[in-house]
């Protein structure tokens, strides 16, 4: 029963550290303080899954009423770009862990380099997806309600479109990451000229780590015209092989108002379609009210059915990749943010504990790429 | 043993305390104390409370006569959305976790604070952005006119405010998720040293199995809702049959989270009524180790039953078996409860001042709700009894009748902790009289009506229905009065009550080993390690007027009880 009586200045109340360093008043311990931020962040993981999760129920769900979707429509991602990101993943998670490995030993330096090489992967994660994205928006493959394939690519308007052959999307997916990278440079400028060294210092980290998205468009857009001559005709082989598949899936809801024998014979013949048919009418019946996507048949003989299906499937693809998207940018944050840590010194042996909770959500954040890869790219 | 002086400075009424440690707004707003943020949130809940119990006394005095032209039929519809939105998402959920919790939960362990006090900010202040948004939906001159539950397809073709609301919801699911996380840490890694889990108070098992839920169902409502709002804004077709979407889809992950989110609600409360029932009989409670397992079986259970708010939306009668017979699974857990509340009660030595008398108003109301339940969670009683006012009035016992009693029990019961000074006990009881028969004479209508066939959620109804109507407006304003005077009463003891001693009502878990008001760090000493249930381990002091540890009495003037008198 120790009385204390140390608690007679109370003028401190709002700074959370007042006993040792980075001990936080309400904690006894380093220990004790470790082993809470520990397992909150594992609660928090467990959070972000279960976030995933409705999501991959939805995936599940579509998949098993609808396969034939899922097989026609993934033939429209590009699985060397999806590879390249997962690899780009792979190794950022490899950096990771060695930024971890060098902060429980105090060796900042080496901390600072790994994070920085982390945040570098991640930004060229998004680098290639910008360019994944693009290319989809360019033919028209958008989410369920404005799907539209044109299976052509719009010429480009914008200057610099027009001059790299590069999609307008990708040229306006650019405009942020650019004003980004001059407001960086700008900053390290300034920060040198006021002998704020250490600032100089996190800023040009900065500027390199929003570069590593330029690398990353630069890098997709070679891999896609280099996989272009394969990928591409795939596009166009699948409608070529397999264009009964496509159009029985879209045609008989097309004609369903008319119920002759006949069509329902060659529905019933067509085995890819045979066994869905019930769930079909239930599920995808309603034709749509409006007519919003009369504008469609401009393009397609039958593009309005055909995205019906589709379409699904790349709401899906957006809903997931742009939620991990969003996920990596939220990564990027707090990685600079140790980034900064790391230059002023903070990591001891008895105290690592930040670079350890983030490279567990950065490990969370890869591994739910490492699951969407092969789900949306690896159909088949 | 120590001396006096001593005693007087640990146990008597201390001169700073956390209510005046540091004064002006900053010291509030900025604020890491978990006892201020406490605080903060009993006035934003209370703040919910009457804003959407304006919204009920509005839509009852509606319903006064079957014809009534009060309301058009739309603002009917985004009164009573308004309503259940705001009780449930900004109200009931962080009612008893965030605000009475939040104060007691650490002082319960011996902690100075929860494990992460920004983390418990930046919940408080969610909850604000969120019931902002929430109540954006009516200021942006749109309304709300979907229900609480956000069914699609109507969600997605409403014009009304649905994106405000469910971006609502989904921040104040953040909020949520905050507070659980944070419990969770904090008790497993904060508790005093040998304290087990078996030496927890009760209360700290049922917010433990709380925050289970809060941490596993809440993220599922927040994928939902922003993949509502994706629905409304880009049309992606997983929840639209417009677009080939299903709708039912939505209803499936609504309760997911919904269903387990009542055990949100009720969880936290029934462990406020352990307490309660265990002092005010000054008896060991009965069944200790039941009681915390059926909280975490309750939490566990929870998960699998969400099919019971789809019997009649289309699922297969398969799976409608299932979800019908774990629905009766639950009822045991809550049974067990109340059995052995009862049993602590026998033969103990009952106080019957506020909190006991909301203590047992509890017992009553929750055990009328909750055998309701089971009529609803049988399928063919079920099919007749959906969508309408049993319903209502079910849910309605077990969210008022039990969470917002429980509430106000907890809320007088830890008050005198919190401010150092006494309520007057006889208005306290009048106002629970008045909740007790007002709650009662609003909602007993209801099952009867809602068993001749009364539907919810309709702005008109048939002549025949009108008594039970009118019966049940007069009960809700009977209800509103009793809920403002106890509020009065509240606010006058906080400010002018007498004061009172630190632990006035022999209670032997750790928060009353502080003083009242506690200290900022709660505790000036380390708080010795008692049973939270063995009130033998406290002894009156006749110099301070209160109980302390026996290990801090004079041994020589050892009175172990004092006749406890009303105030
Ligand atoms: C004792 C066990 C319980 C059982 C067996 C049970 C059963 C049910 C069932 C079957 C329904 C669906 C009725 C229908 O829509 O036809 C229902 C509705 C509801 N229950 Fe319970 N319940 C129990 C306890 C609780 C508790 C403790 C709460 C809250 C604190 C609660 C809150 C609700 C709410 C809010 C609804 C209606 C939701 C809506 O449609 O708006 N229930 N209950
Ligand atoms: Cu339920």
């Amino acid at each position: 029963m120790a009385v204390a009586d140390s608690h007679d200045t109370h003028d401190d109340h709002h700074d959370l550290y007042d006993h040792g360093e980075f001990i936080a008043h309400h904690f006894d311990s380093a220990e004790q303080q470790f082993d809470s931020g520990k397992l909150g962040i594992w609660l928090f993981l467990v959070t972000e899954v279960l976030f995933f999760s409705g999501l991959f129920v939805a995936y599940t769900l579509y998949r098993t009423n609808h396969p034939e979707v899922f097989e026609q429509a993934h033939v429209f991602l590009n699985k060397y770009l999806g590879g390249l990101n997962t690899i780009v993943l792979l190794f950022s998670s490899l950096t990771m862990a060695l930024g971890v490995r060098a902060a429980q030993l105090g060796r900042n330096k080496n901390c600072s380099v790994y994070i920085l090489m982390t945040m570098v992967c991640a930004t060229m994660f998004l680098g290639v997806k910008a360019v994944e994205y693009s290319h989809k928006w360019d033919m028209g493959i958008l989410v369920r309600s404005a799907f539209n394939l044109t299976y052509t690519h719009p010429t480009p308007t914008t200057e610099i479109g027009k001059s790299l052959h590069i999609s307008d999307y990708l040229v306006y997916l650019c405009i942020v990451p650019a004003l980004l990278l001059a407001g960086f440079l700008a900053a390290s400028v300034i920060s040198k000229l006021i002998n704020k060294t250490m600032l100089a210092k996190f800023m040009v980290a900065m500027a390199i780590t929003v570069s590593g998205y330029f690398l990353g468009v630069v890098v997709g857009v070679v891999f896609m015209s280099a996989t272009d001559a394969e990928t591409g005709s795939s596009h166009a082989s699948v409608i070529a092989e397999q264009p009964l598949m496509l159009m029985a899936s879209t045609q008989d809801e097309h004609d369903e108002g008319d119920h002759d024998e006949g069509d329902h014979d060659k529905a019933a013949a067509d085995p890819n379609h045979e066994g869905d048919h019930a769930d079909h009418e239930e599920h995808f019946g309603a034709h749509p009210a409006d007519g919003g996507e009369a504008s469609f048949d401009a393009h397609h003989p039958d593009p309005s059915t055909l995205s019906r299906d589709i379409g699904i499937f790349f709401s899906i693809y957006y809903c997931m990749t742009g939620l991990h998207a969003i996920h990596i940018i939220g990564g990027i944050i707090a990685l600079a943010w140790l980034y900064w840590r790391s230059l002023l010194g903070h990591w001891r042996t008895d105290y690592f504990g930040p670079v350890d909770y983030v490279g567990l959500y950065w490990h969370l954040v890869d591994l739910i790429w490492i699951y969407l890869f092969p789900l949306l790219y690896l159909i088949d | 043993m120590v001396d006096s002086s001593t005693r007087q400075k640990l146990f008597g009424t201390p001169e700073t305390n956390f209510l005046n440690c540091s004064k002006g707004w900053k010291s509030w707003a900025f604020t890491l104390d978990h006892k201020r943020i406490g605080i903060m949130y009993l006035i934003g809940v209370t703040v919910a409370l009457f804003l959407a119990g304006v919204f009920a006394l509005v839509l009852r005095s509606h319903l006064f006569t079957f014809d009534s032209t009060m309301l058009s039929d739309d603002m009917y519809n985004q009164m009573f959305t308004l309503h259940g939105a705001v009780m449930v998402f900004s109200f009931i959920i962080p009612s008893i976790p965030a605000a009475l919790g939040n104060i007691v939960l650490p002082m319960m362990l011996g902690a100075k604070d929860v494990a992460f006090p920004r983390m418990n900010l930046a919940s408080f202040y969610l909850w604000i952005i969120g019931t902002g948004c929430l109540l954006l939906a009516i200021l942006s001159g749109k309304g709300l006119d979907t229900g609480w539950t956000f069914y699609t397809p109507y969600s997605i073709d409403t014009n009304t405010g649905v994106i405000y609301a469910t971006f609502g919801a989904f921040i104040l699911g953040f909020s949520s998720i905050f507070t659980g996380l944070n419990f969770l840490v904090t008790v497993n890694t904060m508790r005093s040293k040998d304290q087990g889990w078996f030496k927890l108070p009760l209360f700290v098992w049922s917010l433990y199995a709380t925050a289970i839920i809060q941490v596993l169902a809440t993220p599922v409502l927040g994928i939902t809702l922003l993949m509502l709002i994706a629905e409304k804004t880009l049309h992606i077709g997983i929840f639209d049959p417009k677009y080939g979407g299903d709708p039912v889809l939505f209803q499936h992950f609504f309760w997911f989270y919904s269903h387990p989110a009542v055990y949100i609600m009720i969880l936290p409360a029934m462990g406020v009524i352990s307490e309660l029932i265990s002092v005010y009989s000054q008896k060991r409670i009965f069944g200790y180790s039941f009681i915390a397992f059926s909280s975490v079986a309750i939490a566990l259970l929870g998960f699998l039953v969400w099919g019971h708010h789809m019997f009649t939306s289309g699922q297969s009668l398969v799976v409608t078996l299932i979800f019908s017979a774990i629905t009766f699974t639950v009822a045991i857990p809550s049974a067990v409860k109340v059995f052995n509340w009862l049993a602590t009660l026998y033969k103990g030595s009952i106080l019957l001042n506020t909190p006991m008398c909301y203590a047992l108003s509890f017992i009553f109301l929750f055990g009328i709700g909750g055998l309701t339940g089971l009529f609803l969670g049988a399928l063919s009683t079920d099919i007749h009894l959906h969508d309408t006012y049993f319903v209502v009035a079910h849910f309605h016992f077990v969210m008022v009748g039990g969470t917002l009693t429980a509430l106000l029990g907890g809320v007088f019961h830890w008050w005198p902790k919190i401010w150092g000074r006494m309520y007057n006990d006889f208005l306290g009881r009048v106002g629970c009289f008045l909740v007790f028969s007002g709650f009662n004479l609003t909602f007993f209508p209801q099952f009867v009506m809602g068993s001749r066939g009364m539907p919810r959620r309709y702005a008109s109804y048939d002549p025949e229905f009108q008594i039970f109507h009118q019966l049940s407006t007069v009960g809700a304003f009977v209800l509103g009065i009793g809920i403002l005077l106890s509020f009065v009463v509240l606010v006058y003891a906080a400010l002018r009550g007498p004061r009172c001693s630190s632990n006035p009502f022999r209670a032997a878990s750790l928060e009353w080993q502080s003083s009242s008001p506690p200290d900022f760090h709660n505790f000036l000493q380390t708080p010795v390690l008692t049973d939270p249930y063995d009130f033998e381990s406290q002894v009156y002091d006749e110099e301070l007027d209160t109980y302390i540890p026996r290990e801090f009495a004079n041994p020589d003037k050892v009175a172990p009880r004092k006749e406890p008198v009303h105030h």
